[in-house]
């Protein structure tokens, strides 16, 4: 870590050449950065869902079996993505600040949690929306809704665990170990469609077989995906930013910013 | 590493030999949950029967996580562990040697105690011998992955509740080809698919369970 510059200087200089990947790792220059960032996420995330709900909701013919249920799948399949996804990605975040000590990556995977727990139940209450009057049924344990569910339980024992432990060192690696051994989970979910064979429609959209649907509907849901990565991104530095100011509100230049918030 | 391990092991089982009682209480735990079901259910048989191996799956799941909570405990309140961690190959030694400690004094019990739980639920034979097979291959994942949660909420104020949160979401795949083998073995069809999953299973956690408690340990104590 001694080869980085100060960390909470933001005029430090510039490294001359090369290294720059821990260019942000310095809490101060994440937070400016993000300063910038959050609205134009928040501009892409709302320009996007208006969009893609347009497309879906209007446009998007009706399906010849499901009639106009189906089109909660516009929302349904992002979050559902995304609920795997982003575990994923807070554990890699995790991992990252626990095998380089950098305070600022488990800041990141926290703020993450929260997220990817809302888009678990987002996932989780659409299905069961959209399972009422497709499959007559608003739950059945088949094997994808129960390892949803068990996603959900993942989140909800990294939060407790993080927010149990009231020393900042310990919650951040003690979080990161159980994100990393609970991360072996989420491939276990994405293939048990394959593995059990159940109720549950298998994947709509394979990278190998020509899509199964209407290129209006592919366009909705692609366009629903980037409104929830530009939400997930958002709603992520947000909190990372209210988490920077809270554990750093000690050094010089979160005093200085609230001196010149004050004296504004 | 081998001698820490039998060290440990040894001293885990001759503390649980002097506290008899202590060592008993997964057990009573375990016989007074499953008396439970019937009176929560009722008493027909056929009910009884048709629910009886994922029940004391569930009920062997809580046991062992209710007992595993306070494994590290007396050791980190007397200092013990921190100087059983200084060498650094010996805590996946530790780690491993307390999780079969629990196990020998958790899950072997279970296990024992199945048969008789299997004639008053009305199981068939070979659903008893199958349940404990299941037993037998999946209680030492229960008590690795148990211990893996102790390391990580030890000292915690809310250590018992938070310890099944954390683990429980791990231990369902051994709880769903646990069970599932017996359901399978009651179908009349074979149960060797869920048993070979399970084994894998078992397999892979002793493999990295241990190394993961070591870390978390670790970082418990520091």
């Amino acid at each position: 870590m001694n080869l980085m510059p100060d960390r909470n200087d933001p005029t430090a200089p510039r490294p001359a050449s090369g290294w720059r990947l821990f260019w942000f790792a310095a809490p101060s220059r994440f937070y400016a950065l993000t300063n910038r960032l959050v609205p134009l996420c928040w501009l892409v995330a709302i320009g996007f869902a208006a969009a893609g709900l347009y497309i879906g909701f209007f446009i998007a013919p009706t399906d010849a079996v499901q009639g106009d249920a189906y089109r909660i799948i516009f929302i349904h399949v992002p979050t559902a993505w995304m609920s795997m996804l982003l575990y994923l990605v807070m554990a890699f975040w995790a991992a990252i600040g626990w095998a380089f000590k950098a305070r600022l990556a488990s800041m990141v995977a926290e703020s993450i949690a929260p997220t990817g727990a809302v888009f678990t139940f987002l996932a989780l209450w659409t299905g069961a929306l959209w399972g009422r009057p497709t499959w007559g049924t608003y739950w059945v344990w088949d094997a994808r809704l129960t390892t949803e569910l068990i996603l959900l339980f993942l989140y909800l024992g990294y939060i407790a665990l993080v927010n149990a432990i009231d020393d900042r060192r310990r919650a951040d690696q003690a979080g990161a170990l159980l994100a990393v051994v609970g991360s072996i989970n989420v491939p276990i979910i994405y293939f048990s469609v394959q593995w059990w064979n159940t109720l549950h429609q298998g994947a709509t959209i394979s990278v190998t077989a020509a899509p199964k649907m209407a290129s209006t509907m592919l366009t909705a849901m692609l366009l629903m995906t980037v409104a929830c990565w530009a939400y997930a991104f958002a709603v992520v530095f947000m909190r990372t930013r209210a988490y920077i100011l809270e554990r750093d509100s000690h050094t010089g230049w979160v005093c200085e910013l609230r001196q010149r918030r004050i004296e504004r | 590493m081998r001698q820490v391990f039998l060290c440990v092991l040894l001293r885990d089982l001759q503390l649980a030999a002097r506290r008899r009682v202590d060592a008993l209480l997964p057990l009573a735990f375990f016989i007074v949950a499953l008396s439970l079901f019937p009176l929560g259910v009722g008493p027909e048989p056929e009910t009884l029967r048709a629910i009886a191996p994922g029940i004391v799956w569930v009920c062997a799941l809580l046991a062992s996580m209710l007992s595993v909570g306070l494994l590290f405990n007396a050791d980190a309140a007397d200092g013990s562990l921190e100087q059983l961690l200084l060498a650094p190959a010996h805590a996946v030694a530790v780690a491993a040697a307390k999780s079969a400690a629990h196990w020998l004094l958790t899950g072997l019990p279970l296990l024992l105690a199945t048969p008789l739980v299997g004639l008053a639920f009305g199981m068939s034979g070979p659903a008893v011998l199958a349940l404990m097979a299941s037993l037998l291959l999946g209680t030492p994942i229960l008590s690795l992955l148990g211990a893996l949660g102790a390391a990580l909420t030890l000292g915690l104020r809310s250590g018992g509740m938070l310890l099944i949160l954390v683990v429980l979401p791990l231990a369902t795949p051994a709880l769903i080809f646990g069970a599932g083998a017996v359901g399978m073995v009651e179908a009349g069809l074979s149960a060797e698919g869920h048993f070979s999953l399970l084994g894998a299973l078992l397999v892979a956690t002793a493999a990295g369970a241990p190394w993961a408690t070591a870390a978390a340990l670790r970082i418990s104590t520091e």
